[in-house]
């Protein structure tokens, strides 16, 4: 079988609250072949965490059931889908607002999508009730290379503007 | 969590030792109250400086023991948080009711 992209990755685990770490540091570990900042791999981390962490109290509502993540290398961008096969969400605009929480009796705060938002490039929401959820993310990693060049290109504009 | 009275100013000092997640908090909590309800202090500070990850449970860790701690009249501060955990703080709007003291302002 030849992939259509550069590296590709599954991971399918118990919707067990001590995954949450394991599940962000497997995806990281995997995304650190893209050579991103450590800023990028705590951003990655995080959108992670989050997505994860909603699959277990939302999704599975605490009861066991199997999250799946699939993550793909393809140039410079990784993608990340992660998926339940929980209750799904009544109404996926409303959970995307910023602290828009079912569960602040759990002193939640509502933030979970917004800083997936915030922190990847892209954030997709697939959820059908009863069925599940699949959330898919995308993050391009600057090329170490590009950062600098840029910061060459603006140095020699400033230099001409000067 | 380590934890840090100082009778002087009556400030409870609360360390946190390891990664903020949903998984970690129930017990962080938990021993976060311990400590404030024994100590009432006037004041907590979170030391973040042991803490290399925090995803949003932290923010409602956070906003639970400050209204605890409103609740007894004291305020709360945050010291000592890396790059990434200061962006998850800022992004929350926590931090108009929780500042971020930079080192030379703490006692």
């Amino acid at each position: 079988m030849k992939s259509r992209y550069d590296n590709e990755m599954e991971l399918e685990f118990l919707s067990k609250s001590n995954n949450e770490a394991f599940a962000r540091i497997t995806v990281a570990a995997f995304a650190a072949q893209l050579d991103p900042t450590i800023e990028e791999l705590a951003d990655i981390k995080t959108a992670v965490s989050e997505a994860v962490t909603n699959c277990i109290i939302h999704g599975y509502e605490s009861t066991e059931g199997l999250i799946k993540i699939k993550a793909t290398l393809l140039k410079n961008e990784i993608e990340i889908e992660i998926s339940d096969n929980g209750k799904g969400i009544e109404n996926v605009e409303l959970a995307r607002k910023p602290l828009y929480t079912t569960k602040g009796d759990l002193e939640r705060s509502g933030m979970g999508f917004t800083i997936m938002e915030s922190f990847m490039d892209e954030v997709e929401i697939h959820s059908v009730l009863d069925i599940g959820t699949k959330v898919i993310m995308r993050k391009k990693i600057k090329k170490q290379e590009d950062v600098e060049e840029n910061a060459e290109k603006n140095e020699e504009k400033n230099a001409l503007i000067n | 969590m380590n934890s840090r009275f100082e009778k002087k100013d009556n400030v409870l000092y609360l360390e946190i030792t390891e990664e903020i997640d949903h998984h970690t908090t129930e017990k962080v909590r938990r021993l976060m109250d311990n400590e404030i309800t024994r100590f009432m202090p006037r004041k907590i500070v979170f030391d973040f400086s042991k803490v290399s990850f925090m995803d949003s449970a932290g923010i409602g860790l956070l906003i639970g023991r400050y209204k605890l701690i409103k609740l007894l009249g004291g305020t709360a501060e945050i010291i000592n948080t890396n790059k990434s955990i200061a962006k998850v703080l800022e992004m929350s709007g926590i931090l108009k009711i929780i500042p971020i003291q930079n080192k030379e302002n703490v006692g």
